[in-house]
């Protein structure tokens, strides 16, 4: 009885959390005086803008150059993080403190004589963006002319680092665990190998094959666990957790890219005689099946990209529109009802992230077992 | 959301993942994969064994109880064996002591009959002895008056006559 009240607690308490950590972290004080405002019941409106939902949560599911941690008395408290770019004139790397919150290309930043802004989360330089009409300054992420290529430790990649070193320690630990203890696992392996051990007999074996899936297992663990651990990362809604790194379509776009090259170079003769030479197809409609082929090994990756960066993200978004709707009515008595709900999706986004990185690894095992399955010739 | 450079995260993941999947192959995934590997390679051979082990107790068993049986038929064959030999000792002992006795008694026949018969003859010898003595005697006192020698002579004579 008194377990069950814990966990209720405790997942209360989860679900409150973002009241404290997501409402929050947005780089601008728009945001933070709506807040006080709806703390006041509205009664002070005519002092702000309006909130604005979507900015909020595009801001939240994006990346960015500093890690928002909190704000106090109206003041932004962040983590800022190191901005590496290379530029017309070399590397520089320096502080995103140097841009002062500013989000909009107004503050200039002067390094080392150059002089960058940054709008919507893209460093540009500033005599080029100077040149540039409001909305390609808006739509700057693939203008190279206009900015420096931009190697940051942005929030995402900081919490990549974090959530590598966390499973770094973590399954070091379990390595050392088994080198003392050879008998049944303890601890941390107790926990951890039923999940290998599921990786092992019901992703790959059922999908590669038993000749061939020790050699992909590494891999396969790699990814599971990986984009596992960045979904439950995903979810704490504080610092240093809460980026969106699994719902960034460049991480999963990387993570397919890696399966894809995976697959391909892992194909053996029957996998490209089935795109070049289609078995049962006349020769004649090669023209047709070979391209049609080639699209289908693209689209595979392109599957498992689209697929995590859209469950996350979009659970993301439902998460912040339930809180939204908060500010949205300029009500606390939205609060409990918005706040159940989110209690309900944080508890189903738990599952989620667990089945995705399931379902990412379980297909990128189907798609490397097609390419390693030795065919019956008919 | 805000597409930001896309070379940043892309540069960071490919460069993190392919790090960090070759940190976790050498130093987590191969001693954890081989040692769940060689853990459950030794609870199947220790299943293994357990089960030879079961099996070789169960042909013991077999064996004590075959042993056994074995003992208890031997027994009874000694048991059996002895009180057929105890049977046959009575009884050859029973034969011999009736033969004996048999024997024995053929003898006392013998004896008695040698001792009976050396009696009849000893007793037939005096028994004439006194016969004669009886005779002459009688004969002496028949014969004293003369009158009694005639009738005796007559009456002999008689008796031959008739036959």
């Amino acid at each position: 009885m008194s377990k069950k009240s814990l966990q209720f607690l405790l997942a209360a308490f989860v679900a409150c959390l973002p009241l404290v950590g997501i409402a929050n972290t947005t780089a601008d004080s728009t945001v933070v005086a709506t807040e006080v405002v709806a703390d006041q019941h509205a009664d002070s409106a005519h002092e702000t803008e309006e909130f604005n939902a979507t900015q909020l949560i595009n801001s939240h599911i994006g990346d960015s150059h500093e890690f928002h941690v909190a704000d106090w008395d109206g003041h932004p408290i962040s983590f800022y993080l190191p901005v590496i770019l290379w530029t017309n004139s070399g590397l520089e790397i320096f502080s995103s403190e140097n841009f002062h919150h500013d989000n909009t290309g107004h503050h200039v930043a002067e390094i080392n004589g150059q002089q960058f802004v940054r709008n919507n989360e893209v460093i540009f330089y500033k005599d080029k963006y100077d040149a540039l009409t409001v909305e390609e300054q808006g739509k700057g992420a693939f203008n190279f002319d206009a900015r420096p290529l931009n190697f940051s430790i942005t929030k995402n990649v900081f919490s990549m680092f974090l959530s590598a070193i966390i499973m770094l320690l973590l399954f070091l630990a379990v390595a050392r665990s088994y080198k003392k203890n050879s008998k049944a696992p303890k601890g941390i392996a107790g926990f951890l190998e039923p999940l290998i051990t599921f990786v092992r007999d019901d992703i790959a074996r059922p999908n590669i094959g038993e000749k061939k899936y020790a050699k992909f297992m590494p891999y396969l663990l790699t990814i599971f666990f990986f984009i596992w651990i960045n979904n439950l990362i995903g979810l704490v809604p504080f610092f240093p957790f809460s980026s969106n790194l699994t719902g960034n379509i460049y991480f999963t776009f990387v993570m397919a890219f890696i399966t894809f090259i995976v697959t391909t170079l892992s194909g053996n003769k029957d996998y490209w005689g089935h795109i070049f030479n289609t078995p049962g197809v006349p020769v004649w409609l090669a023209p047709i099946m070979i391209p049609v082929e080639i699209i289908g090994m693209l689209t595979k990756p392109f599957a498992l990209m689209i697929r995590l960066f859209a469950n996350i993200t979009a659970g993301h978004i439902i998460i912040l529109s339930l809180f939204s709707l908060i500010f949205i009515f300029q009500t606390v008595a939205v609060s409990p009802i918005s706040g159940a709900f989110v209690l309900f999706m944080m508890v189903l986004e738990m599952l989620v992230a667990a089945l995705q990185a399931y379902i990412f690894t379980l297909l990128s095992a189907l798609f490397i077992g097609q390419a390693v399955a030795e065919h019956d010739h008919h | 959301m805000n597409f930001t450079s896309p070379e940043s995260l892309i540069f960071w993941t490919t460069t993190v993942f392919i790090i960090f999947f070759l940190l976790l192959k050498k130093f987590a995934w191969k001693p954890i994969l081989g040692a769940v590997k060689s853990r459950e390679e030794s609870i199947n051979n220790a299943l293994q064994s357990a089960e030879a082990a079961r099996r070789e107790m169960q042909d013991l068993t077999a064996t004590n109880e075959r042993i056994l049986q074995e003992a208890r038929m031997e027994r009874d064959a000694m048991l059996k064996e002895a009180r057929e030999m105890r049977e046959k000792m009575i009884a050859d002992s029973k034969n011999d002591a009736q033969a004996e006795g048999a024997r024995m008694i053929e003898q006392a026949k013998l004896a008695i009959n040698a001792e009976k018969n050396a009696a009849m003859s000893e007793l037939k010898a005096q028994v004439s002895t006194l016969s004669l003595e009886i005779a002459e005697k009688l004969l002496k006192t028949e014969l004293a008056n003369k009158d009694s020698q005639k009738q005796l002579v007559e009456k002999m004579l008689g008796d031959v006559t008739l036959n």
